[in-house]
């Protein structure tokens, strides 16, 4: 089975890459449009801003490839957000996969939310083996309002979707990567989807 | 429900820990990736790691290093210690580190700070800044506490927000290295001036003094390095203690 990160000069590829190596699977780096619709499973993270993220996609033309994918995909953190319709950051619009949107955290709570958290109404076999209330690393100040495609809750502020399915598409505002062994575990899981 | 975090910090010179690391061979101490696991595998929620080494060829050694730590521990990490430019940063994160920690550079040069959070993201840039109660007034100090600056601890605290940082890291000088407790009044009066997350460092000896950090402090992770490195507190055992006094920890 073939894994391959997205690489589009945003954000933690090689956290995500050690993530995989230590659970026994090889992942490669692309941001080859054929390398990626080949592959057997696609994963599409991103840490910072949504705009740069965004334009970093579209010079790659992975702002047309990533939305056709038809294999498992797993959104991480930015990479989730952007999968959705439009984000309050620098009101960018997003790859429209998922039917939501992004707002950021008030002035109420702290932002960004940095710190382990807990993860509840698990809804896909992407959670399989997972306790409702295991905890897992956020950094974000931005999260998607709850809606029909959440398959996790997690409460800061409000209680968000903290990660949403549609179709082949999955995605996640933690970062499974650096979320101990439950976390390694969820990146399993995507492996066996 | 969000969880306060338990963070030890390790000293790192030339690729190798430094200082106050006794671990009577259980494992290599010395070894900065080994001691790391330990921490993880033991419940840590994150970890710091702080680079003193005073050469380029002491750096590179410990950018090697950060590479082996993002390879084999599954918990996020910040390093600090010379980053001075956008360049240090993106070889740092790059590497696999998740937060980069900037001190005396963000003093000499305030605008890195609105620089690398615009580039990288504001939470990935931890400020750490270290300050010294003198006459009822708390000063901030550059270049590891040795160099005292004109700026305050609370005004400094504000503008390191406004220009960008996701997070604050606030080690006391009266404090550090005395084992009597964190400096409360200070942190608690840091939390109503500014809505970002803040370590608190500096005079951890007991469990107590980390509910205290909790509690009255109301700081959001405590930092502390040799309670931790001479086993005089083991992290599970304290995360079990701040559970049983309200605290939420992850166990």
């Amino acid at each position: 089975m073939t894994l391959v990160i997205i690489d589009y000069g945003i954000g933690n590829t090689k956290s995500v890459q050690f993530a995989f190596k230590r659970i026994g699977k090889e992942a490669v780096l692309s941001s080859n449009p054929r390398e990626i619709e080949q592959a057997d499973r696609v994963i599409f993270p991103g840490v910072g801003e949504a705009s740069s993220a965004i334009k970093a996609l579209k010079k790659k033309k992975l702002d047309k490839v990533i939305p056709q994918l038809k294999q498992p995909v797993l959104g991480i953190c930015l990479g989730m957000q952007l999968l959705c319709n439009t984000t309050q950051e620098n009101k960018t619009k997003g790859l429209g996969v998922f039917n939501v949107d992004i707002k950021r955290f008030s002035k109420k709570v702290k932002a960004p939310q940095i710190g382990w958290n807990t993860i509840t109404n698990l809804k896909s076999n992407l959670f399989k083996g997972i306790n409702s209330n295991s905890f897992m690393y956020f950094v974000h100040s931005y999260y998607a309002l709850d809606c029909m495609e959440a398959i996790a809750n997690t409460y800061y502020e409000y209680n968000f979707a903290s990660a949403l399915q549609k179709d082949n598409f999955y995605g996640v505002q933690f970062h499974p990567e650096k979320s101990s062994l439950v976390g390694e575990q969820i990146l399993k899981n995507f492996l066996t989807l | 429900m969000l969880t306060k975090r338990i963070i030890p910090c390790l000293d790192i010179k030339n690729g190798r820990t430094v200082k106050g690391v006794n671990f009577r061979n259980l494992i290599d101490a010395g070894d900065p990736v080994e001691l790391a696991k330990h921490y993880a595998k033991h419940g840590a929620d994150e970890l710091v790691f702080l680079d003193i080494s005073a050469t380029l060829e002491g750096r590179n050694t410990t950018l090697e290093m950060v590479l082996k730590v993002a390879e084999q521990v599954n918990i996020p990490f910040t390093v600090g210690g010379g980053v001075s430019s956008i360049e240090n940063v993106n070889c740092l994160l790059k590497s696999g580190a998740d937060k980069i920690a900037i001190n005396s550079s963000a003093i000499k040069n305030p605008c890195l700070i609105n620089v690398l959070s615009e580039k990288f993201g504001s939470q990935c840039i931890t400020v750490a800044i270290d300050a010294k109660r003198i006459n009822k007034k708390w000063t901030v100090f550059m270049a590891g506490g040795t160099i005292p600056t004109s700026l305050n601890l609370f005004d400094w605290a504000k503008e390191v927000e406004q220009r960008g940082a996701g997070e604050i890291l606030f080690t006391s000088m009266n404090n550090d290295g005395i084992k009597t407790g964190f400096a409360n009044v200070a942190l608690a009066k840091l939390t109503k001036v500014i809505n970002i997350p803040i370590i608190a460092s500096g005079g951890a000896g007991t469990v107590q003094h980390f509910i205290d950090a909790f509690k009255i402090g109301k700081s959001d992770a405590a930092l502390a390095a040799s309670v931790f490195h001479f086993k005089d507190i083991s992290i599970s055992e304290l995360k079990k203690e701040l559970k049983k006094n309200q605290i939420p920890v992850r166990l």
